[in-house]
């Protein structure tokens, strides 16, 4: 019904050609549809990286525990990190609604600061690991561990590639429907990664750390 | 260049004013946004509870091990449906339903996938308690299955 409703107000605004509208509208619904599915079957993916992180997650073969390598103040400044960028995105993404060009650049920008930061902790935690000779090859506890948590650190990378990406477009050529629809997939994309930490947290540090 | 970028804004509002309708029930002022300042704030303040209160239990240990796990979990389910809700702002109406059919599917993909594994691994680990070298054997053996 609204549907309706909306094409109808669309041939009083373009005028003309009520095709033209129709061809820019549901492609947008389309690739919002899509990207989500997109995140789902990325879902997918987690969710076997997590089942063998639950299957090998005790398998130290004589090697270091959880409890003995997660440092949770570390964890914990990570997820207070994931946790402000997805509010920080969710300002800029307020912002580009309100067609504030200036403003939406700078959320995106401190989004991504916090991104980085994110992915310094884990990086350097990462290093720190295999120094102690606690690398993926270490045992079936490692492997899943560096596995899940990589994956999903390389998410973050990529998601912070596509979000100076947008910085840049965003900069250059407004904020138009184009790029308002950018931002709505990649804002999908990165509360998912939060969503994604959150399990990744809780069943693999908070629950690693208990005896 | 000028009349396509008025194109462009008109079929803008309009995309929007049709996908407000997806989320009438969060009463949101403007049209086209997707969440309020509120929602994020809501969210926001929810979600570092839920996270502030799992890091105490596991840093302070306030409760035994086995108890504490269950309730880590609890806090997890709850706070992913809190980032469902405020943060990708999820509703039964997204892309007229189909989003959400796509999330329960995942869902249910999801938990067999989880909990079969589990399950079949942890008897395959009962099974085979007595050789712990077999033991290990056996679980990458039939990890690498599937």
């Amino acid at each position: 019904m609204s549907e309706f409703t909306a094409t109808n107000q669309a041939d009083n605004v373009v005028g003309d050609s009520s095709r033209y509208y129709v061809t820019e509208h549901h492609p947008e619904n389309g690739t919002l549809l899509g990207f989500w599915m997109y995140l789902m079957s990325d879902c997918l993916i987690f969710a076997c990286l997590f089942a063998t992180y639950a299957v090998l997650g005790r398998n130290y073969a004589g090697g270091p525990s959880g409890a003995e390598l997660f440092e949770l103040p570390t964890v914990a400044l990570n997820t207070a990190f994931l946790l402000l960028s997805s509010i920080t995105y969710g300002f800029a993404m307020l912002a580009a609604h309100k067609n504030v060009k200036s403003t939406t650049i700078i959320w995106l920008g401190i989004t991504g600061i916090f991104g980085l930061c994110f992915l310094f902790l884990e990086i350097q935690e990462f290093v720190h690991l295999i120094h102690e000779g606690a690398g993926p090859q270490r045992s079936g506890f490692l492997t899943s561990f560096f596995a899940l948590v990589g994956t999903h650190g390389l998410h973050v990378t990529f998601g912070v590639v596509w979000l100076v990406t947008l910085m840049f477009q965003v900069g250059k050529h407004g904020l138009t429907m184009e790029n308002i629809r950018r931002l709505t997939c990649l804002s999908m994309f990165w509360h998912f990664l939060d969503v994604v930490w959150i399990g990744v947290f809780t069943f693999v540090y908070l629950m690693g750390t208990l005896p | 260049m000028s009349d396509h970028s008025t194109h462009a804004h008109g079929a803008h509002g309009h995309a929007h004013g049709h996908d407000d309708h997806g989320h009438g029930g969060h009463g949101h002022d403007a049209p086209g946004s997707h969440g309020s300042l509120k929602d994020y704030s809501i969210g926001f303040i929810l979600s570092v509870i839920l996270t502030a209160i799992p890091f105490w239990l596991v840093m302070a240990k306030v409760l035994p091990p086995a108890t504490t796990g269950y309730v880590l979990l609890a806090f997890a389910a709850v706070q992913v449906v809190v980032h469902m809700i405020y943060f990708l702002h999820m509703n039964s109406t997204n892309e007229h339903g189909w989003s959400m059919m796509a999330t329960i599917f995942t869902v249910i993909v999801l938990v067999i996938m989880m909990a079969g594994s589990i399950w079949v691994m942890y008897h395959m680990n009962a099974n085979m308690m007595p050789g712990m070298q077999m033991d290990t054997d056996a679980v990458h053996g039939v990890h690498d299955m599937p």
